[in-house]
């Protein structure tokens, strides 16, 4: 085979139609299945999900118990549950332990609870750097961790799926479920930035 | 296999660039190639995702990297569905109206010879080894952990081995381990202290250390 020449080829969106209807000419795509696939994967598939767990792990203590010891089954206590999702582990962060997550070979995430990973997660300087060198890694990403904190680097290597329980932020005493979830971002579930603290 | 997709602790990138508010989908044709991926492997049973992962792997390294996450997606797709002779590189490449490069072939002897490991050998503390193996075919198991020391955190239940299923060899279930790296055990003495890495891991990767 010759040497890959991207920047001789067909435009990626000419090569996907292509493909698409090389496979539609065999009558190999069932009617509505491609729509139904990208409706998931834009609607169903939501960090809105994870920061619903979150938010729930925050005000339930019982909860949080159940969702640290099983995350699948807690997720699923909420309806977050499919493919990328069969066994999903939370960890916890504390005030002297910070979680970050990362896939170095690919791109694996827990699609129920935090959707389909953002490009910054995909892309070669996130994955080849995080594990190497987080701190500084989450340094220029705007998040400053003293020495003092240990930072656990999680590589989805394997088929756990992860996620991380954030720290509530202060002034959100008595806050609402709701009101909550609102402040939980998809980033600080994947550990690279904290949830910031309301005002 | 010893690959471009291998990153973890490769060094001389540059700075993470975070989009803010950033879409799902770039553009019409990234969802399209997602979809794609799902009809190969659920609608059409064609391949499955570990045979997927693979061929990702098998891009040309240059077309690797310079290939946004999608496009990646559609190489692999298109790749599995010439080689399993679903459609053919000629009609991609006619209905594209130019070159639809591919991946790579799948090496000769793809898979180590890994000992069968059907029931858990380890437990929450155990110290354990990752085997110096350098398969030419899929592996899970990151060149920056081979030939390390570290300790299970985490016993998750048994899964399909990779190595096997990405060559259409007999399904095997095994334990997968979280297993903790502290950072000098990894990058040497210099790395920083209070830094570990947690790499979920089969056990046939392993030994006792």
């Amino acid at each position: 085979m010759s040497r890959a020449r991207p920047d001789t080829s067909a435009p990626p969106n000419a090569r996907a139609s292509a493909l698409a209807d090389a496979l539609a000419a065999k009558g190999l795509v069932p009617d509505g299945f491609l729509d139904v696939v990208k409706e998931r994967a834009t609607e169903a598939w939501s960090p809105r999900n994870g920061a619903r767990v979150v938010a729930r792990a925050w005000v339930d203590p019982e909860y949080r118990r159940r969702l640290l010891a099983d995350g699948t089954a807690a997720c699923a206590e909420l309806g977050y549950a499919g493919p990328q999702g069969e066994y999903i582990a939370v960890l916890e962060d504390t005030p002297d332990v910070h979680n970050v997550i990362v896939c170095t070979q690919c791109s694996c995430t827990a699609w129920p609870v935090l959707g389909l990973p953002p490009d910054w997660y995909k892309s070669p300087e996130y994955r080849s750097r995080v594990v190497r060198e987080p701190r500084r890694v989450l340094h220029e990403l705007g998040l400053d961790l003293p020495e003092s904190i240990a930072i656990r680097v999680w590589d989805t290597t394997a088929e756990t799926r992860y996620m991380v329980l954030p720290l509530r932020p202060a002034g959100t005493e008595g806050w609402s479920e709701e009101r909550l979830a609102a402040l939980v971002t998809r980033e600080a579930m994947i550990g690279i930035e904290r949830v910031p603290e309301p005002g | 296999m010893d690959g471009i997709h291998d990153l973890g602790g490769m060094a001389g990138f540059g700075p993470v660039a975070v989009e803010s508010d950033e879409p799902v989908f770039h553009d019409p044709w990234e969802a399209l190639a997602f979809a794609l991926n799902a009809l190969g492997i659920a609608a059409l049973r064609a391949y499955n995702a570990d045979e997927y992962r693979h061929a990702v792997e098998r891009m040309d390294p240059a077309h690797y990297l310079a290939a946004t996450y999608y496009e990646r997606v559609l190489t692999g797709v298109a790749t599995l569905l010439v080689e399993k002779g679903v459609v053919t590189h000629d009609d991609l490449e006619r209905r594209a109206g130019g070159p639809f490069p591919l991946a790579r072939p799948v090496a000769e002897h793809p898979t180590a010879d890994l000992v069968r490991q059907p029931r858990a050998r380890f437990a929450i503390g155990d110290r354990v080894r990752v085997l110096e193996i350098h398969p030419t075919g899929h592996t899970r198991v990151p060149r920056y952990v081979r030939g390390c020391r570290g300790v299970v955190v985490h016993v998750a239940p048994a899964f399909s081995f990779p190595d096997a299923s990405a060559h259409g060899l007999p399904a095997r279930e095994e334990h997968t381990y979280h297993v903790a790296f502290e950072a000098p055990a990894l990058w040497g003495d210099a790395a920083a202290r209070n830094e570990q890495v947690v790499v979920d891991l089969w056990d046939a990767y392993l030994e006792p250390a």
